[in-house]
């Protein structure tokens, strides 16, 4: 128990749920506020660019949908995350799982024999094993050899975007494409399906939504969720209990990084049909997915709300260039802001803060 | 049994006004009032106990004696003037000394060195110089016998905690706080440490003498002060005052001594150790050539100062540590560094010394804790699925028969106190029979409430055919509970006394290193 000024902060120790949602709001509002001050700065009136975002994204069918496509990676990278994070395995890698998904996604459909109707089948199973396999690596480094998996999954990331220019570059560049870096277009065969006069591709979203369900129902009503839970909030006790960490952590990355690669086989499959370089199929939705995650507090089901809300400023990042004249760059402000009020937000959640009644004393 | 029979308590100048004296001091944290209107004083001449349970208040009134905490009421009075004590320093300005429960010591340096440390007027060169000669005079005038030269990391618990009062000493305190001292100390060292405070209490000091331990408060102290759940409940002269009389006051309630430990005629071997070694965190031999063995239908109980290789002989039992060289046998099945899981697996029941830390998943509910170690076998898990009914059934029931307290058994558990925590830990290990329980300071810090519960199931489970490992520093619990006692020094089993046959004082010769010297 501390005083600050006429304050009383006391250490809580399990923040209701109530709590932990109204921290997580007024997180998000006070970067709003913050980034108001930057579009101010810009010499843009506040009010005129919330309501110009306003109008934009929400208002619109264009909008919305922009809104969704933003969301479905996401949401994919996002419900992975919250699974190796609860098992307090930092993974920073969804951006190398999710490009390493994109190139086996793209190796399927331009150069593997299969029937029509089971290209796109075995795209998204393709990516989903390329994804994990890249992402149990630092699982199993971690585990035999101690070495520190932020350091390792930001490592891989570069690794995997390399390979992905290596081959747009090199091997699998398009002999159509009359010089530029990327590999041919898909047959059609290996494109998306897309909701009517939108870019929306339904089935990713749909992937995503139900892997969000069924992380959630691992996380809750699985031995491995259980396992998870257990490693992630008490190694020891883990240990104590004879968990293996080999098995959990390795099966809690495949999940994860397939996820993750599952939205790298939308981008190619359901935006670009075809693999280019590396920042035009992600944009950095590898990196968004980690305060993605964080926002919703390890809940895969949260998780969908929180990437629609970066859904959202990434859309509104479009806009805001396009309409406004401000530089792209200004989701990344955006996103930054988010994740430092989050961070901050923390302290909020753990300790509470009181008047101070009339006669207390302090220590 | 007094520990200074011979001089005798001079007398204790009942009228001589308090050298410190706390009023009406009320001390608050969240949810709980750590020190409710408490009065208390200490008047030159005399060592006043504090007595009570874990978390009865008493580390936090004299640590707002020593400037640590501000109290939310009342006051301070140091010969009867009103203070505001804002720090250690200051407390120290007035004459005010503490020796922590836990030391406070730099390692590398020596004693000299440490007692130099934020003296007033040590010189900036050759700081120990001075002090090395007033040590020595200090320690010769009160029988506190260390060598200013010797580094602090080479000296025993005791003699660390006789450097703390020296410290204590130079600084000129009048009042010396002790919180706890005796926790750390052997049968012998407390022995002598009972003889210093007599010294200082000769020379005129005021010793404010913390601790929980009935016997130890009646033999040293002059007046008792009981505190329950931060309050007073009475204060009462040592010569007046008996065991029960102090129990009830500390408790609220009577208290039964005598567990009653029925007959019970050993059964085979449930555990075999065979000249086991074992390194520490650090990678330091810390179980050195340890052999014995326990019977199914015995308490097999291991005594010892805390830190000469009790925790690394169990972990190592229940295969959290690599044994080096040697063979434990379970059941008569050789089990050397088997998984945790294969030993619970067989039967081994393991209540560890870090409760928070390894015994429970803090953040985890109640009922999900209760199934840790069997969370996946059925009924729990079926196919990799958990079954929630069977989980809650489980729960309830283990919630009910040990007295768990908790709102819901969906209620994390880092939420229970200590003694509900454990009686979740134990309620899960000893659910399912097991053939051997490893208990390692099963009652440490606990109340008196459930420390009595707690040594029933321990009895029970000798009763039911388990072999008992019981690990404690408490020599009281390990006489009272077990058949056969051993006792541990520097990572060696120093001698195994059948309960029957063991003298307090031979226990504590062996706890001090001494070889037993009858086979
Ligand atoms: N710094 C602290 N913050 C919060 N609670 C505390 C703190 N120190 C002590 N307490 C609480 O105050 C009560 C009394 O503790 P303490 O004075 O340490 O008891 P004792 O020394 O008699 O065992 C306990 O309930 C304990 O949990
Ligand atoms: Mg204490």
């Amino acid at each position: 128990m501390k005083r600050i000024g006429p304050f009383i902060v006391e250490r809580r120790l399990a923040p209701p749920r109530h709590v932990v949602f109204g921290v997580s709001v007024l997180a998000v509002v006070v970067a709003l506020l913050l980034a108001a001050l930057v579009f101010w700065a810009y010499g843009v009136s506040p009010w005129r660019a919330y309501a110009e975002i306003g109008r934009g994204t929400l208002g619109t069918v264009d909008g919305l949908s922009d809104i969704v496509r933003r969301a479905i990676p996401l949401i994919l990278c996002g419900v992975g995350l919250t699974l190796a994070f609860r098992a307090q395995f930092w993974n920073i890698g969804a951006e190398g799982q999710l490009l390493a998904g994109a190139v086996a996604a793209s190796g399927v459909a331009l150069f593997v024999p299969v029937p029509d109707g089971l290209r796109l089948p075995l795209m998204f199973l393709a990516g989903f094993g390329a994804g994990a396999l890249w992402a149990v690596i630092p699982a199993l480094l971690r585990v035999k050899l101690q070495v520190n998996e932020v350091i390792s999954t930001l490592m891989m990331n570069y690794i995997m975007a390399y390979i992905v220019e290596w081959l747009v570059h090199g091997p699998w560049k398009g002999p159509t494409m009359r010089g530029f870096a990327y590999t041919d277009m898909f047959p059609t065969a290996a494109r998306l399906p897309l909701i009517a006069g939108t870019r929306v591709h339904w089935p990713t979203l749909g992937v995503g939504v139900v892997a969000a369900l069924v992380v959630g129902l691992i996380l809750s009503r699985t031995r491995l969720g259980y396992e998870v839970r257990v490693v992630g909030q008490s190694p020891d006790a883990a240990r104590y209990a004879g968990i293996s960490f080999t098995v959990v952590l390795s099966l809690a990355m495949v999940i994860s990084g397939g996820l993750a690669a599952l939205a790298g086989v939308g981008e190619v499959a359901g935006i670009h049909w075809r693999l280019r370089s590396p920042s035009h199929i992600s944009m950095g939705y590898g990196y968004t997915a980690i305060i993605v995650a964080w926002l919703a507090r390890g809940s895969p089901i949260a998780a969908i709300l929180t990437a629609l809300l970066f859904g959202l400023i990434f859309a509104a990042g479009d806009l805001m260039k396009t309409t406004l004249g401000l530089p792209f760059q200004i989701t990344g402000v955006f996103n930054g802001l988010i994740l430092f009020s989050l961070i901050s937000s923390d302290l909020l959640m753990y300790w509470r803060i009181r008047w101070r009644r009339r006669g207390e004393a302090w220590t | 049994m007094r520990a200074d029979a011979g001089t005798g308590r001079p007398d204790r100048r009942p009228d001589s006004p308090p050298l410190v004296r706390l009023e009406e001091v009320t001390k608050s944290f969240p949810g709980v009032v750590a020190n409710d209107r408490v009065t208390f004083d200490v008047r030159p001449g005399e060592v006043h106990a504090l007595l009570g349970e874990n978390g009865a208040g008493k580390t936090t009134l004299v640590n707002v004696l020593y400037g640590l905490y501000r109290p939310d009421s009342g006051f301070v009075l140091v010969r009867g003037r009103r203070v505001t004590i804002r720090s250690p320093r200051e407390a120290i300005a007035l004459g005010i000394g503490m020796v922590h429960q836990h030391f406070k010591l730099v390692l590398p340096h020596t004693v000299a060195e440490n007692a130099a440390l934020g003296l007033k007027g040590t010189p900036f060169w050759a700081p120990a110089r001075g002090v090395g000669r007033r040590l020595r005079e200090l320690s010769e005038r009160y029988g506190l016998p260390v060598d200013p030269d010797r580094r602090v990391w080479e000296l025993s618990a005791g003699e660390q905690q006789r450097v703390e009062i020296l410290k204590a000493l130079l600084r000129g305190a009048e009042v010396l706080i002790l919180d706890e001292p005796t926790s750390v100390l052997t049968p012998q060292e407390t022995g002598e440490l009972f003889k210093v405070l007599s010294r200082m209490r000769e020379e005129g000091h005021g010793v404010i003498f913390i601790s929980h331990k009935l016997t130890e408060v009646l033999e040293v102290a002059d007046r008792i002060t009981v505190m329950r759940r931060g309050r007073v409940v009475g204060t009462v002269a040592a010569a007046g005052a008996d065991k029960p009389m102090l129990a009830r006051m500390m408790v609220g309630r009577e208290v039964v001594f005598r567990l009653t430990k029925r007959a019970c005629t050993p059964g085979d071997a449930a555990l075999n150790v065979e000249g086991i070694h074992v390194r520490n965190d650090r990678g330091l031999p810390a179980v050195r050539g340890v052999s014995f063995s326990v019977c199914r239908g015995e308490i097999f109980g291991i005594a010892g100062v805390a830190g000469n290789g009790q925790r690394e002989l169990v972990e190592a039992l229940a295969g959290l540590r690599r044994i080096e060289r040697g063979r434990v046998c379970i059941l008569g099945d050789d089990v050397t560094n088997r998984s945790p899981r294969l030993l619970s697996d067989i039967g081994v029941a393991h209540v560890p010394e870090e409760r928070i830390r390894m015994g429970i998943v803090p953040g985890l509910s109640v009922e999900e804790n209760l199934i840790l170690k069997r969370h996946h076998r059925p009924p729990f898990c079926r196919a990799g699925l958990l079954h929630p009914a069977s989980v809650r059934r489980f729960a309830q029931t283990a919630i009910e028969e040990h007295g768990i307290v908790t709102s819901n058994p969906k209620t994390p558990a880092k939420l229970l106190s200590g003694g509900n925590i454990q009686k979740l830990i134990l309620a899960r290990e000893l659910s399912g029979q097991p053939a051997l329980v490893l208990a390692a300071h099963p009652t440490y810090g606990l109340d008196v409430g459930a420390t009595e519960q707690i040594r029933e199931l321990l009895l029970r489970q000798r009763e039911a055919g388990a072999g008992v490992l019981l690990v404690s520093e408490d020599l009281e619990e390990v006489m009272e509970l077990a058949d056969r006692i051993a006792v541990m020094f520097r990572g060696e089993i120093t001698g195994v006394v059948s309960a029957g046959e063991a003298k307090r004082e031979e226990i504590g010769m062996m706890m001090a290193g001494e070889e037993r010297v009858r086979g």
